[in-house]
Order: structure tokens, then C-alpha cells, then sequence
């Protein structure tokens, strides 16, 4: 083994949700918290028992939807009233019901950007490679097997004790995975 | 054998599930039916490009239009196809909202009808500006001129709801599409799929994290797209209901509007699913319990727009102008009168049929009734443009409006790029979205073999 590899973590893999919820579960109980689970589908509740209960997400959302309807307004009122304003017949140049359609359709586009490029960020996405990707059966996460992941970085990881304390959850398999 | 009330064939595990959708895409071999209809859809599309060649050319008096119909096909064909694109969001984003399980099999596809949909009809009032060179006039930008766009016409508005609608379609599609981008690379055996799969897939690993984020961002979208899509259409009723027209001045437009979105929304997404499923065996996935509900959405649907016919109706004798009572009798009695009565045929009439349970669970009876409501909608649309435009309160106004060829090349090749684009999603894409299909299977437990 060449000295630049060194070890991710250790992979274990399940077949049923429930099994995982079970060995996530048992896990934590022994301290452990740099894991993640890896699944072809949201499994209920894996989240929470992964401790992961809050998401800035819609926080975000909707900051940027604020922001939007602010700046879609304005810009409406900047035009149509300080920059160009147009007098038809002496009506009100700050006309704002006429202003609703577009301040609402920028909140809607401004939020729904942020929510998708919020989502992407908290994910740690885009990001094409991963030493996960290293182990060939990676690739069944996103087909029908579920996967649980502990990372040599968590302080109670242990290359014997961790690999015991997985093997008596029941996987179907342990793996070594290496960052290359 | 499915029955009529389950929502996928019992028996399938994830597995399963994942290698029968994600086949479709990764079989090596394109089947010779995919290979004729993608060939007949080109060519429409090509008949589209000549005409928006010679269009761009000559300008838009190879059009019917003329004073005093100056809107004519361009904007019969926007409507149309903006509305048949709102069926997708309903079902991707209201009944996911409304934990309706069973769109779980067609709102990948439906999504991907709304995209194509919209991208068609966005070209329309673009070639129908006269001068399509300076769209981007109808964006705020700055501009030497000093000029910005006119914010108090509804013509920018719909600048704005239907670019929005766009972007958005996009974005819930493929945050939908990301995880299932995932499986194709995964299971794809070329390097080059491989490559091209994961660019699109980003990294995504399904992990917690990704799941718990992707599920948020998921709901906060079909929030977001549920208000949209009843801003767009109610945007696109504006251009009429906005203007002094008689036939076009009334508060019932917004309402009636979207609910015919949807209407002809579904009969579309009816008219793409049945031949769809044949051709590709998805009948375990998409079930007579999904066309028999589309069936009642439709139903539902119709009966506004029936109830909108009738208070237009209805709203001309009691509102005392003689405009609109003029307007209403043109309509039924003039010299458009065969389509009127042909519109109450196709979109009222015949779709009554779905109050059967036989035309209900026949498949070929629904694929006639949706054939039906596109054909019927889209005489709506003319019914509303033309008829309304073309006697209005000047009898010395009036006048005729027939389309050319050029109009139809133009409509029918608009089907071509609707139907180009869709064959390629169908190649390259899985159509149903495989995660949320793992989603609706029951959970697999200790005995059975996953």
C-alpha cells in the first residue's frame, strides 16, 4: 500500500431501512458523529436520528423572497416614477397595483434560485469526486443497497473497534474506503 | 395484473423499480419506434424552422393577421401551449403538496411537458413582435437609450410570469432530476455516459445530509411553483381582460383561465401517458388508477370552464351593454359560429363522457375524449382572439380574419419542437422518477429479499 493512501472511513452496507435506522442508532449511542447514511431514497427519520433537526434552507428561501419583492418594487417605482416617468392623462405615476404582477413574480424567482443554489451549497455540491466513489460497491447507494459511513476523522474512530461495532449491526458488508 | 385501484404493480422492490426505469435510458440499442416518431417529429420541427425563416424574412404580413385582428395564431398558439404546460407543476408541485401519492409515476414527464410546452409558447410572442430582433427591449436593463420597459402594461407582465415559469419548471425538474442523474451514472456502462451523467449528477451521493436538504428544497419549490402557477395564467387572462374589448373586459377571466390550464394541461399529459406506456410497458407503473384520476381532474376542470362559458354568457345579458349581448350573438351566429359550436362540442359536450365509469377505465375511449380537449381548447383560444377582436363596437371596423399557410407551417411545426424535444427526454432521461418510485414501495422487511 502506497503511504499517500490513508483511510476515509468504514462502510457498511444494509439492505433493509431498517436496519440502518437500527445500526444509526447504535452508533450514536457510542459516541460517534462525524457518519453519514447513504441511501437510493429518503429513509423517515434517518435525519433526526443523524441529529440533523434544523435546515437553514428555508431561512434562506426566504430571505431571498424578501429581497425580491423589495428590489422588484423598487425597480418598478425607480422607473416608472424617478427615472422615466410618463404622464398619461395625469394619472398617479407611482401607480403600484400595477406593480404586483412583477413584484411577485421576481419574489417567486428569487426565492425559488435561492432555494435550489441554497440546497446545492448546504449539500457541499456540485462536487465530482468523493473517496466514496472509490469503493465499487458505492455505486449500489443509489440502486437498493443503504449504506453507513463512520469517518476515520471522528475521535472515537478506532480501525478495529469501529469495524466490530458495525460487523454487530448486521451489514452485509464492512469496507475499508480510501481516499486516494 | 394491476387493478384499478393500485398505484404501481405489487411486487417490485428498489432494484426492480431502478432497473426498469433506468433500462428505457441505458439500453444500448434506440428502438426503430423511437426512431420513426423522433423522424416525424423532426421533420415538423423542420417545417418550423422554414417558416420562422421565411417569417424573419419577409416579416409578419405572411401572417393572417391585420387590423382589425392583429393578435391571430401567434397568440392562440401562446395561450395554448402555456396552458397545456400548467398541468405539470399541478401535478409536480399541488399534488405534492396535497400528499397525493399516486403522481408519484407521471410528474417526471408531465414536468417535462411543462418545459417543452412553455418553451414553445414563448417563442410565439417573441416571432409575433414584428421586429423579434429587439425582444430584449422588454427587459429592464440599462440601456443607453434611457429607456425602460412599460411596467403598467400587462404585456411586460407576462414578460416576467412566463420567464419566471420557465426558470422555475426547470429548476424543480431537475432538483427532481438530480438523484435519479445519480442512478444513470452509476448504472451506465459507457465511459462517456458515465462522464456526462455525473456532470449532472453534481457529486450527489444520497447521503443524510443531501436527503434531508434536497427534501426541504424539494417542498419549498413546489410552494413556490403552486403560487406561480396560478400567477402565470391569471398574467396571461390579463392581456385580455385588461383591455376594453367586449368579450375580453371581465373579472371572470383569471379564474377561468387557469382552471382551462389545467383542463387541457391533462388531456395533454393524457394524450403523451397512454401511447407512452404501450410503447415502453410501463403499464405496472402508470395504472388505470393514474388515467382514471387524471380523468376526474379533467372532469372537474372542464365543468369551470363550462361554468366560465356560461357566466360569459350570462354576465353579457345582465351587465345591459349591447357591446357584449352583440358579441355573445356574433359568436354563436356569425361567421365563426361553426367553431364556437365546435369549441362547446369538443371541450363541454363530449368530455361529459367521463361521468361514465366504462369511458373512465377504457383507454382508448380517454385517449379520444383528451384528443378531444386539445382540439377544444385550442378552438377556445381562437374563439376568444378572433371572434372578439374581429367585430368590435365600430361596425365600420369589422372585418375577416383567416390564417395562411404560414400560420398553420408555423402551429403544426410548433408540434414538431414540442414533440422533438420530448422524444429526446425520453431517450436520455429517465421518465419516471425512480427515487420516488423507491419512495411508494412498501418498506422491504426481514423476510423478503431486497
Amino acid at each position: 500500500m502506497r503511504p499517500s493512501r490513508r483511510l476515509y472511513g468504514l462502510m457498511a452496507e444494509f439492505e433493509r431501512p431498517d436496519d440502518l435506522r437500527k445500526a444509526v442508532r447504535a452508533v450514536r449511542e457510542q459516541g460517534y458523529r462525524r457518519l453519514d447514511a447513504y441511501t437510493p431514497l429518503p429513509i423517515d427519520g434517518l435525519a433526526e436520528e443523524m441529529g440533523m433537526h434544523f435546515s437553514w434552507l428555508p431561512l434562506i428561501v426566504l430571505t431571498a423572497g424578501i429581497l425580491g419583492a423589495i428590489g422588484g418594487f423598487l425597480m418598478q417605482y425607480y422607473a416608472s416614477v424617478i427615472s422615466y416617468p410618463l404622464d398619461i392623462g395625469g394619472r398617479p405615476l407611482d401607480s403600484w397595483p400595477a406593480f404586483i404582477p412583477v413584484t411577485f413574480e421576481l419574489t417567486i424567482l428569487c426565492a425559488s434560485l435561492s432555494a435550489v443554489f441554497g440546497m446545492l451549497a448546504l449539500c457541499g455540491l456540485p462536487r465530482p469526486h468523493h473517496p466514496l466513489f472509490n469503493e465499487p460497491r458505492f455505486v449500489l447507494a443509489s440502486q437498493n443497497r443503504l449504506f453507513l459511513c463512520i469517518e476515520s476523522r471522528d475521535r472515537r474512530f478506532d480501525r478495529e473497534e469501529t469495524r466490530k461495532l458495525l460487523e454487530s449491526c448486521g451489514p452485509s458488508g464492512v469496507y475499508d474506503i480510501e481516499d486516494k | 395484473m394491476a387493478d384499478d385501484q393500485s398505484i404501481i404493480t405489487p411486487g417490485y422492490t428498489y432494484g426492480s423499480v431502478t432497473q426498469k426505469i433506468s433500462s428505457i435510458v441505458l439500453a444500448r440499442r434506440t428502438p426503430w419506434g423511437w426512431m420513426v416518431g423522433f423522424g416525424i417529429s423532426f421533420l415538423l420541427l423542420t417545417l418550423l424552422m422554414v417558416a420562422v425563416t421565411y417569417l424573419l424574412v419577409i416579416g409578419v404580413g405572411i401572417w393572417g393577421i391585420n387590423v382589425p385582428v392583429g393578435w391571430g395564431f401567434a397568440i392562440i398558439n401562446f395561450v395554448w401551449w402555456v396552458g397545456i404546460g400548467h398541468a405539470g407543476t399541478l401535478i409536480s408541485a399541488i399534488l405534492l403538496l396535497l400528499r397525493q401519492r399516486w403522481r408519484t409515476s407521471i410528474n417526471r414527464f408531465a414536468e417535462a411537458m411543462t418545459l417543452f410546452a412553455v418553451a414553445c409558447a414563448g417563442m410565439f410572442p417573441l416571432l409575433h413582435l414584428g421586429r423579434p430582433k429587439f425582444f430584449y427591449w422588454l427587459i429592464p436593463y440599462p440601456n443607453t437609450m434611457h429607456l425602460w420597459p412599460q411596467f403598467r402594461s400587462p404585456l411586460v407582465w407576462d414578460v416576467f410570469a412566463v420567464g419566471t415559469y420557465m426558470t422555475v419548471s426547470f429548476l424543480f425538474w431537475y432538483v427532481g432530476l438530480i438523484p435519479d442523474l445519480g442512478t444513470l451514472r452509476d448504472r451506465s456502462k459507457s465511459r462517456a455516459a458515465q462522464i456526462v451523467y455525473g456532470i449532472f449528477a453534481m457529486g450527489w451521493r444520497g447521503s443524510a445530509k443531501h436527503w434531508h436538504h434536497h427534501e426541504v428544497a424539494y417542498l419549498l419549490l413546489a410552494g413556490l411553483a403552486t403560487a406561480l402557477v396560478v400567477s402565470v395564467h391569471t398574467v396571461v387572462s390579463f392581456d385580455f381582460a385588461v383591455g376594453i374589448i367586449p368579450g375580453w373586459h371581465s373579472t371572470i377571466f383569471p379564474p377561468y383561465f387557469v382552471a382551462g390550464a389545467i383542463y387541457s394541461g391533462f388531456a395533454m399529459v393524457m394524450t403523451l401517458a397512454i401511447p407512452m406506456r404501450a410503447a415502453y410497458g410501463l403499464q405496472d407503473f402508470i395504472t388505470m388508477k393514474h388515467l382514471t384520476n387524471m380523468a376526474k381532474v379533467m372532469l372537474a376542470t372542464g365543468m369551470i370552464v363550462a361554468y366560465g362559458y356560461m357566466t360569459e354568457i350570462f354576465m353579457a345579458w345582465y351587465s345591459g351593454s349591447r357591446f357584449e349581448q352583440d358579441m355573445v350573438v356574433n359568436r354563436m351566429t356569425g361567421p365563426y359560429a361553426s367553431l364556437y359550436w365546435g369549441l362547446i362540442l369538443t371541450n363541454i359536450l363530449l368530455p361529459q363522457a367521463l361521468w361514465f365509469r366504462r369511458v373512465r377505465s377504457s383507454v382508448l375511449l380517454l385517449f379520444i375524449v383528451a384528443m378531444s380537449v386539445n382540439i377544444g381548447m385550442w378552438l377556445e383560444r381562437f374563439v376568444i382572439v378572433v371572434t372578439s377582436l374581429h367585430r368590435d363596437f365600430l361596425p365600420s371596423a369589422w372585418g375577416m380574419y383567416y390564417p395562411t399557410m404560414w400560420d398553420w407551417a408555423t402551429f403544426i411545426g410548433s408540434i414538431g419542437l414540442f414533440l422533438t424535444l420530448l422524444f429526446l427526454f425520453i431517450r436520455f432521461l429517465p421518465v419516471i422518477s425512480i427515487f420516488e418510485m423507491r419512495q411508494i414501495l412498501p418498506e422491504p422487511q426481514r423476510k423478503e429479499s431486497a
